[in-house]
């Protein structure tokens, strides 16, 4: 009924506006406005340009400034600091072009309406002015990018030799992690062994595998570079976590890498945001499928003495015997001899370019 | 939203969404608008339209490949439509269908026969695309009426060119995309997969790479968001220069900075790939390439306003479209810069700010030229004037609703939104900024239904609007000397000959404000330039 209705008001509003449309015409026909070439409306409209730009100016700068702090991710790593400096030294650049070349836009075209008695000014190149607005910008764009690339090549370098290392593997539609247990060494994962019990595809017969362990949550320490290593075994997942400034693709078949080191605790930004529900979050930024917009993991940044606690409650693969068991029978399945994947370990260790991170000195005291 | 059930069935039942639906929706929303509505209509139609009349030709020069070309394309439309009425639905790895998502079936349903049918839809417009192309260049280097050289050329006809160039350079490399993929989706091979297990089941796929897919998409999908600008560019320079009464600013730099965009267009594919785990040297030289566009494209916007200044400005509905253009273009480009930087790129990829910036550079400004296209050569297409009212208020309507659109959306964007969820309220980062987002929705329908005011002008004008005159903007271009509508082989007698180049407008000395190019400089001994005498014949 309510859609019968609606429909029948707007079509009693298309009767109204096409009446409207018709006595407008055939008064304008009568007005003499319907030929003559420029009429009020040149005018109105370049008056409706200047108003744009004053109204228009104003919401933009009110809401930027209203909503830009409120909706920044506060910032929980070294590096983002870096790169919110950058954001606003290229937001400066910017934001004078735009002001500039907007208000000219729109100034001209309200002061260059159409007069009876003017003509346009014939002014057909200048390349002196070409120059200059080739130049200029080309030379802020050099210091721009010059500026860029540094930071991009100190985010992306190598990570320290102490890092805390961390292992994601997306899934459709969750993300496993894992650490290197004791050892501080990652073991061989391989695809084909991956089944119910054996999420990460862990191959036992890698003795760095034994000790690895998954968890549900991330845990990392505070002030402490963390090395996030990057799988997937199904399709493009990305790991994105707005606080930190981090963001890399999880490629089946191609481990990525990204490190960081935060700077706030999850306590200490519940106290800054005033939020005590507070978590980091991690999100999967690359379309995955169906439930790709729940494909999420949280994430725990502790003082160093809790992440330490934290991480020798774990209990390691070797423990868990459900997966000691079925990796017998799938490793049988896949073809995989007595000695597991050794192929697979060395391209694993090839690919990923490190044998093993350096035990951080707190984690070796444990 | 129980009324949409009777249309979308079980995408929608219980009026809630289907997620695997959306993805499908926001797949061929992108598919649709950036291939067969911004591609097809801005070069396809216009480039079909306005090249023979601009050039002086009787028609394009090969007349059996213009027609191939056109049903090709209808082809590949009516694949690409039917494949929403598939029982899997339609593609749903988004338009740039990375794989393994596009490639396995088993990753979500509409990888199935829907991505088959996009597939073959893409490889016919493919086709289409290449020999409208060759078409294109072919009929600008051959045809020009006689004394049109190239550099007498107006920039519509060099935009056209350029991305007909363009186009015949990068399509190819899609089409190969789209052939490996379905070799791997179809005949076992691993271009792109390496390393899966899906569905309960360890694939045999070793040693592809999906990066690898996403270099050569993007080798056409950046030429491509170009393909798109640049005719807009070419049209809007001619109609600001025709409605300013004043030469185009800088004829040649406008020529030059077209030229340099279409190369720098073929070398900065990867920034949008910074974070997907290339090598972070090849992410620096990217960035390089990509914020050096911001010089020709500063040429250009410089230009434009240098056109305005002094000029004698009526804004006709195009003129107006024509200066939303500019201002649309300068938001949207701008922000490029943020997310050409691999640093800042970090945090910005695939978030809403992406959305918002390509919407505004590329989406709403290349709109824009086609609607000023539209208004322009209206009286050329069906010999009557589109209603100017309904013109100004279809844009101040549209110009408001899509600021309002795409503004919010960067602040989203600056909260780390991603772009393609379905639903945020799993996350409590993005979820307490939704009313924002419900502001824009709102917006985007005002947007929305400022168009139908376009199409009933469209739709009546070419049945009851105002007659048209043989050349009712005073333009000088070869177009306008054609009857009011060009019958077959557009000039009824001899083909005129060019003499000017195509921006004499307000030329001191002058009888009139324009000079058309068929005007001998004989005839105008009063504005002649020292150096602008006839060429001898």
């Amino acid at each position: 009924m309510t859609a019968l209705t609606i429909l029948l008001v707007l079509a009693l509003l298309l009767v109204v506006f096409g009446l409207l449309f018709r006595l407008q015409i055939l008064t304008s026909i009568f007005s003499g406005a319907y030929v003559r070439e420029i009429g009020m409306s040149n005018r109105v409209n370049a008056v409706l340009m200047l108003v744009f730009m004053v109204v228009g100016g104003i919401a933009f700068f009110w809401s930027f400034s209203e909503n830009f702090s409120k909706m920044n991710p506060p910032i929980a790593s070294i590096h983002g600091h870096a790169m919110e400096r950058m954001f606003w030294t290229t937001m400066t650049v910017i934001g004078i072009a735009f002001v500039l070349t907007q208000v000219l836009l729109f100034v001209y075209s309200y002061k260059y309406q159409h007069k009876e008695n003017r003509r346009a000014y014939f002014f057909a190149h200048n390349n002196t002015i070409e120059v200059i607005w080739t130049i200029i910008p080309a030379i802020v764009m050099a210091s721009l990018i010059f500026a860029g690339w540094k930071a991009w090549t100190r985010i992306t370098g190598p990570a320290p030799k102490d890092s805390v290392v961390v292992e994601l593997m997306g899934k459709q539609y969750n993300w496993l992690v894992r650490y290197p247990g004791r050892d501080m060494k990652l073991g061989v994962v391989n695809y084909r062994l991956i089944d119910a019990s054996n999420d990460f595809g862990f191959d036992l017969s890698d003795k760095a595998a034994l000790d690895d362990f998954t968890a549900t949550e991330i845990h990392v320490p505070k002030g402490h570079p963390v090395l996030i290593k990057i799988r997937s075994r199904d399709v493009l997942h990305a790991v994105y976590m707005p606080h930190f400034r981090v963001q890399m693709y999880a490629v089946p078949g191609m481990p990525t890498r990204f490190w960081f080191t935060p700077t706030m605790t999850t306590d200490e930004m519940r106290a800054h945001l005033g939020n005590p529900n507070f978590k980091y979050e991690l999100a999967c930024n690359q379309v995955c499928g169906k439930s790709h917009y729940a494909m999420k993991a949280t994430l725990v940044v502790d003082e160093p003495d809790d992440y330490q606690a934290w991480y020798a409650k774990q209990s390691p693969n070797s423990a868990n015997a459900d997966m000691m068991a079925s990796y017998k029978q799938t490793s049988q399945q896949a073809g995989l001899g007595k000695g597991g994947s050794k192929g697979a370990q060395e391209a694993a260790i090839s690919e990923t370019g490190e044998t093993q991170a350096a035990p951080l000195s707190a984690q070796s005291a444990m | 939203m129980d009324w949409l059930q009777p249309f979308l069935g079980k995408w929608i039942e219980g009026g809630k969404l289907n997620p695997e639906f959306y993805l499908s929706l926001v797949t061929m929303h992108g598919t649709i608008m950036v291939f067969f509505v911004l591609t097809a209509g801005l070069s396809g139609t216009f480039s079909n339209f306005l090249i023979p009349l601009q050039v002086g030709a009787r028609d394009m020069a090969s007349g059996f490949m213009n027609m191939l070309s056109y049903w090709f394309f209808f082809l590949s439309s009516i694949i690409m439509f039917a494949s929403l009425f598939l029982e899997t639905g339609p593609a749903a790895a988004g338009w740039t269908i990375y794989p393994p998502l596009s490639a396995l079936p088993q990753a979500i349903s509409g990888s199935g026969m829907g991505m088959t049918m996009w597939l073959v839809s893409m490889v016919f417009f493919i086709v289409s695309q290449l020999l409208g192309g060759v078409n294109y260049v072919t009929t600008v280097i051959n045809l020009r009426t006689r004394g049109l050289s190239m550099s007498k050329l107006p920039l519509t006809i060099w935009a056209f060119f350029l991305t007909a160039i363009l186009g015949i350079l990068s399509f190819p490399v899609l089409l190969s995309a789209a052939l490996l993929l379905v070799f791997d989706r179809s005949f076992g091979t691993s271009f792109f997969l390496s390393d899966i297990y899906i569905a309960g089941q360890a694939l045999h796929n070793q040693g592809g790479s999906p990066v690898l897919f996403q270099h050569l998409f993007w080798f056409l999908g950046h030429p491509e968001v170009y393909i798109v600008i640049m005719p807009a560019m070419g049209m809007v320079s001619e109609i600001l220069s025709t409605n300013s009464r004043k030469p185009i600013f800088g004829y040649r730099a406008m020529i030059g900075s077209l030229i340099g965009i279409s190369l720098l267009s073929f070398v900065v594919w990867a920034h949008h790939m910074f974070v997907t785990g290339m090598n972070p040297f090849l992410g620096s030289v990217f960035m390089f390439l990509t914020l050096i566009i911001a010089v020709p494209s500063g040429v250009k916007v410089f230009n434009w306003l240098a056109t305005l200044w002094r000029g004698n400005i009526r804004f006709t509905a195009a003129m107006l479209f024509s200066i939303g253009f500019v201002s649309l273009f300068i938001s949207g480009g701008l922000t490029g810069i943020i997310l050409g930087n691999a640093t800042l790129d970090i945090q910005m990829h695939n978030t809403y700010f992406v959305v918002a910036h390509f919407h505004l550079v590329m989406g709403s400004s290349a709109f824009f030229g086609l609607f000023a296209g539209v208004y322009h050569w209206f009286p050329k297409m069906f010999g009557r004037m589109m209603d100017e009212k309904l013109g100004y208020i279809h844009f101040w309507l549209t110009f408001i609703g899509v600021y309002l659109v795409f503004m919010p959306m960067h602040y989203v964007g600056i909260a780390g939104f991603p772009r393609r969820y379905y639903s945020w309220t799993g996350f409590d980062a993005f979820s307490q900024f939704a009313d924002l987002n419900k502001f824009i929705s709102a917006a985007a329908i005002l947007a929305f239904f400022a168009q139908f005011i376009f199409i009933f002008n469209f739709f009546y004008s070419i049945f009851r609007g105002r007659r048209a005159t043989q050349n009712p903007w005073n333009s000088t271009t070869l177009e306008w000397t054609t009857p009011i509508v060009p019958g077959h082989g557009n000039w009824p007698g001899e083909i005129p000959a060019v003499y000017r180049w195509p921006y004499d407008y307000s030329k001191p000395g002058a009888e009139t404000d324009f000079i058309p190019q068929n005007v001998p400089y004989s005839q105008t001994a009063s504005s002649n330039m020292p150096y602008e005498r006839e060429m001898e014949d």
